[in-house]
């Protein structure tokens, strides 16, 4: 999505645009008269329906989308418009006080696709347009099937929401329904209802246009028409639940979420994906401490409006059993169940015990910016070897990112890892352990017996201190073991491949006993530094912000929903 | 009595005359292409005027007016055309002939195809275009044959492909057959079936022909009947075509006409040279023995319908000039542009569908609306759902589940559809007959409906006893 990702730098170079005055409803207002395209970033000229969206008239629309071609075939957008009259001589007629003469025209227009031009009266609220919104919504609710109750998008519809703003209260109707194609299985992620589409297009533009797979169509005709893919074909690229997203109905839905949740029941968190390095902005849906679904948030400088299905569906792991619930530490053979208290107090005593260099830290890219600060502060203490695992796979054109860690760029840029040469000091961290001369090691969300440092060469450390979320073969040979908390039970920062800085706040509670690392690695820096830090994520994060000059001038309040760029 | 006048169809139904190129050559074809080819610069108020440039001006004079239905000036459609984008003209013969009551292009393909293509290489020429399409509907499988043999023989003798007799003009036609829908006729939904999509017809603004057509390139798409015509107005000059006809209704035009007559088929008329009354009864030979006038759909299935009877105020000049209003009968209605349209119809097509008394206008309703419902795209909401809505209310009407507030409710349908709500003209299409037919039937809309109404009751007073 390179047009997304270079947004910033063209608004910088923003040409001055050309206001013009223009009239929406009886609002005199000023509107640019070129909007950058959503597809090419270049200045075309603004549209009705931008128009009075920046001046807080929302005009209704299926078809349209901010971040896709305009297709204008719903017509729900149809306004009625004035235009300064011409004479002749195509010289504006003048009334007397001087302004420019404007009338009506005579048929409508819709407003997804009308430029705005110069002293041209938009009457969004007239009778006219309010019939012509009605008749669409009559037009467009004859065949649907009106199974509101057991239909996923019930709450988030737009013909719902139409119905209830512009809509009657009794149908007309009195044919029979055409009867379409139900639980058609489009995609092994995408299920389609043909008689709730309302054939806006939405879908067909976005994977032909966005997606770059022109996989969808229509066939038939007329109210007949269906959606559908080429016969045989999948709908199977790894954005195709993004059109579930931008279906104004229930139409298109995710063999994941639906019959699962109403939406109204649902806590939206504004949050991020933890999948790769591009850093999705999301939005979590939640409910008594349960994930359901994740859906894109806009973010212009990230992902536009989209995610991709690997990403979107990679959240289960949140709630997965083997999940790590309790403190617990080896005492000789058994394990024993700590409280926090006990376990931190005695880790602290035991880490006095080790000189400079005899402590190696692993952190991890899946950790907050907050947590790798702190990871160093603590290593500093000790002047131990930092570094955490590079995690690579594969990548595409549009979002997903090669690699698999959120926040790569936060270790690198709190010294956690080198830029250049993430994780080449994990051999020297072995070479040291096998050596004796790093005697204790700390490893953060990282399995290291899969090829890092075998468990035999782990076995042999005085001290093996594990933070993960989820059991791995470190658990059982670790001398304390910590349960974290996954990125959806806590708040923090990740900066992205690109350099963005973005926070997430929390959306479900941790399992168990399971507690943010900021939290512990603060009194285990606190305990054997005796710095004091911050016992909050806004004061940590600032705290941080003052000590790496990359962050300088960042504060927690200023990153805002969307994020901050940084040098990095 | 009003007499045919052939211009266009001159030789076409000669027993002697065949559609291969000598003979069209024998007959004078292709003159006048070398005559156009030979034109050279003009000096006008010290303006140098390009031959091309002289063609579409002589265009424009003539008053040539499009014949596939809107009517709309052919001069005036070329000189909307974007000359200065860089980009390829491209220019496409509608020969989708697809409007219900129509068989006017069919006969030029089938009888006279050099014709078209001599007047497609002139327009071409003057529109600097390289590359023209026909684009034929695939009902035409013949025609297309016959085209692509015409298209052969012009290119074997130089009046197509490199170096149109000898001149540094190139021009290639390519012959490209729809598939069976009439919304192909559409120009827009035309340029994207030609491209290989689906026609769904595009939103204009921004997508008008002459700037963004045939692969985003300006286009031109004209008739079959007006790029032939294209070639008479250089035959005859501007000045001399443009005494065919009458005033801003110029040439000829060539009109179908079916239904309730004795001698259906297709004249050729100077524009306005025959009244609708002397079509059907002059030349169509009247409607059957013992039958009356019901009704006559003037221009193509889409057209408002005539009631017989209807008198109709037409705005005309007199002798001296000045505007004057003039009632007329719907028989001596003169078969032009813009008495139609003043009546409240149209000409368009071209294409005359005589009703007699014997007719149920609430079936023949049913009839045009089942065709508009078949053929919607579906693309935009309210033609998609409302032609379909308006032909199950009818179909229901004329199979005895009928209301008597029907006809009232069929109407407010049809009038949602059209009026600039749609993307296309066919949302005109599909409801100016519902709105026409209704509205000046609406007795028999609704007398229909209470019968049934009356009948279910009757129904249900049997069982209940």
């Amino acid at each position: 999505m390179a047009q997304t990702t270079n947004k910033e730098a063209k608004e910088a170079e923003k040409p001055e645009v050309e206001m013009i005055p223009i009239k929406i409803n009886d609002l005199e207002v000023q509107v640019p008269r070129t909007q950058p395209d959503p597809m090419t970033g270049k200045q075309i000229p603004t549209t009705m329906i931008q128009a009075c969206s920046m001046h807080g008239v929302e005009i209704p629309h299926y078809c349209y989308h901010p971040k896709l071609p305009v297709a204008g075939n719903c017509r729900m957008c149809l306004v009625e418009f004035g235009m300064p009259a011409m004479d002749r001589s195509r010289q504006p007629i003048l009334n007397d006080d001087g302004t420019p003469q404007v009338r009506k025209m005579p048929r409508p227009a819709i407003a997804c696709a009308t430029a705005i031009a110069p002293n041209m009266e938009i009457y969004a609220d007239s009778d006219g347009s309010k019939q012509m919104r009605e008749s669409v919504l009559e037009f467009l609710l004859i065949n649907h099937p009106l199974d509101c109750p057991i239909c996923d998008q019930a709450g988030e519809c737009k013909l719902q929401e139409y119905s209830y703003e512009h809509g009657q209260s009794a149908s007309r109707f009195f044919e029979t329904k055409v009867h379409k194609p139900k639980q058609v299985d489009l995609g092994p992620r995408i299920m389609l209802d043909d008689e709730r589409c309302i054939l806006c297009s939405r879908c067909v533009r976005f994977t032909r246009d966005i997606a770059g797979d022109d996989a969808l169509g229509f066939i038939n005709r007329g109210s007949y028409n269906t959606l559908g893919t080429y016969p045989g074909k999948s709908f199977d690229n790894n954005y195709t639940l993004n059109t579930v997203d931008i279906c104004p109905v229930g139409a298109l839905t995710s063999k994941d979420f639906r019959f699962k949740m109403r939406a109204w029941f649902m806590k939206e968190t504004k949050s991020l994906c933890s999948s790769c390095g591009t850093g999705c902005n999301v939005l979590v849906g939640s409910r008594e401490n349960q994930i359901y679904r994740l859906e894109p948030r806009e973010n212009d400088a990230v992902n536009s409006s989209w995610m991709c299905d690997s990403g979107r569906l990679n959240y289960k792991w949140q709630a997965a059993p083997n999940r790590l619930k309790e403190v617990t530490a080896r005492r000789g053979d058994i394990r024993e169940v700590l409280s926090w208290s006990v376990a931190i107090n005695e880790i602290s005593e035991k880490l006095k015990d080790f000189g400079e260099g005899e402590v190696a830290f692993i952190g991890s890219g899946q950790q907050t910016t907050e947590e790798l600060y702190l990871l160093k502060l603590l290593a500093d203490r000790f002047k131990g070897m930092t570094d955490s695992i590079p995690n690579v796979g594969e990548g595409d054109d549009l979002l997903v990112s090669e690699d698999k860690d959120p926040n790569t760029q936060g270790a690198i840029l709190t010294k956690v890892s080198n830029a250049k040469s993430q994780g080449r000091k994990i051999s020297k961290i072995s070479q040291g352990i096998e050596e004796g001369s790093i005697k204790a090691l700390i490893v953060f969300r990282a399995d290291l017996t899969k090829g890092a440092i075998s468990q035999e060469i782990l076995e042999s450390l005085d001290l093996l201190i594990v933070s993960d979320i989820h059991k791995t073969a470190m658990a059982d040979i670790s001398d304390y073991l910590l349960p974290g908390c996954a990125h959806f039970e806590k708040r923090g920062t990740f900066i992205n491949t690109k350099g963005r800085l973005q926070k997430f706040m929390k959306s479900v509670e941790a399992p168990g006993d399971a507690r943010p690392e900021w939290e512990f690695l603060h009194e285990l820096v606190h305990n054997t530094t005796g710095s004091n830090g911050f016992s909050t994520i806004e004061g940590l994060f600032n705290q941080m912000a003052g000590s790496i000059t990359a962050l300088e001038s960042v504060t927690w309040a200023s990153i805002g929903d969307t994020g901050v760029s940084i040098e990095i | 009595m009003a007499e045919e006048y052939r211009l266009i169809l001159k030789h076409a139904d000669e027993s002697e005359y065949t559609t291969d190129i000598d003979c069209y050559i024998r007959h004078g074809g292709y003159e006048t292409l070398k005559k156009v080819l030979g034109m050279s610069e003009k000096e006008t108020d010290g303006k140098t005027i390009s031959p091309q440039e002289q063609i579409r001006e002589e265009v424009k004079q003539s008053g040539l007016r499009g014949r596939g239905g809107a009517g709309f000036s052919c001069g005036l459609k070329w000189s909307f055309v974007d000359r200065r984008s860089g980009k390829p003209i491209y220019l496409v013969c509608n020969a989708d002939e697809s409007e219900p009551g129509t068989f006017k292009d069919r006969q030029i393909i089938y009888k006279d195809p050099h014709q078209l293509i001599e007047g497609m290489v002139i327009s071409a020429y003057a529109n600097d275009v390289n590359l023209a399409y026909i684009y034929i509907r695939g009902e035409f499988p013949e025609g297309a044959k016959i085209l692509e043999n015409a298209i052969a023989e012009a290119k074997k003798m130089k009046f197509l492909g490199k170096n149109i007799c000898d001149t540094k003009f190139n021009l290639e036609i390519y012959v490209h057959r729809g598939a069976g829908a009439y919304i192909c006729g559409e120009e827009t939904g035309l340029l994207e079936s030609l491209e290989g999509k689906r026609p769904y017809p595009r939103i204009k603004p921004p997508y008008f022909p002459a700037v963004l057509g045939l692969y985003m390139c300006p286009t031109i798409v004209n008739n079959v009947e007006t790029l032939c015509h294209v070639k008479h107005v250089m035959e005859l000059g501007a000045g001399d075509y443009a005494k065919l006809g009458t005033p801003n209704n110029t040439g000829t035009r060539i009109v179908s006409i079916s239904g309730h007559v004795k001698n259906p088929g297709y004249f050729e008329i100077q524009v306005g040279h025959a009244t609708i009354g002397e079509l059907i009864n002059d030349f169509a030979g009247g409607l059957p023995n013992g039958r009356k006038l019901k009704a006559i759909i003037p221009g193509g299935s889409s057209s408002k319908v005539f009631k017989a009877g209807e008198k109709y105020k037409l705005k005309q000049k007199d002798e001296e000039g000045n505007d004057i209003e003039k009632e007329v009968d719907l028989l001596d209605l003169p078969y032009d542009f813009d008495s139609l349209m003043s009546a409240g119809s149209m000409s368009g097509s071209g294409a005359i569908i005589v009703l007699d008394d014997s007719t149920d206008i609430v079936e023949a309703l049913g009839n045009v609306s089942d065709f508009y419902a078949h053929e919607s795209c579906g693309q935009c909401t309210p033609c998609r759902e409302g032609s379909l809505w308006m032909s199950k209310a009818l179909t229901r009407l004329n199979s005895g589940g009928g209301r008597k507030e029907d006809a009232d409710y069929i109407l407010k349908i049809a009038d949602n559809i059209p009026g600039g709500k749609t993307i296309c003209a066919f949302g005109e299409a599909c409801s100016w007959p519902v709105q026409s037919f209704i509205t000046k039937f609406k007795d028999e809309f609704e007398a229909k409906g209470a019968q049934a109404e009356a009948a279910r009751e009757a129904q249900l007073e049997q069982t209940s006893k």
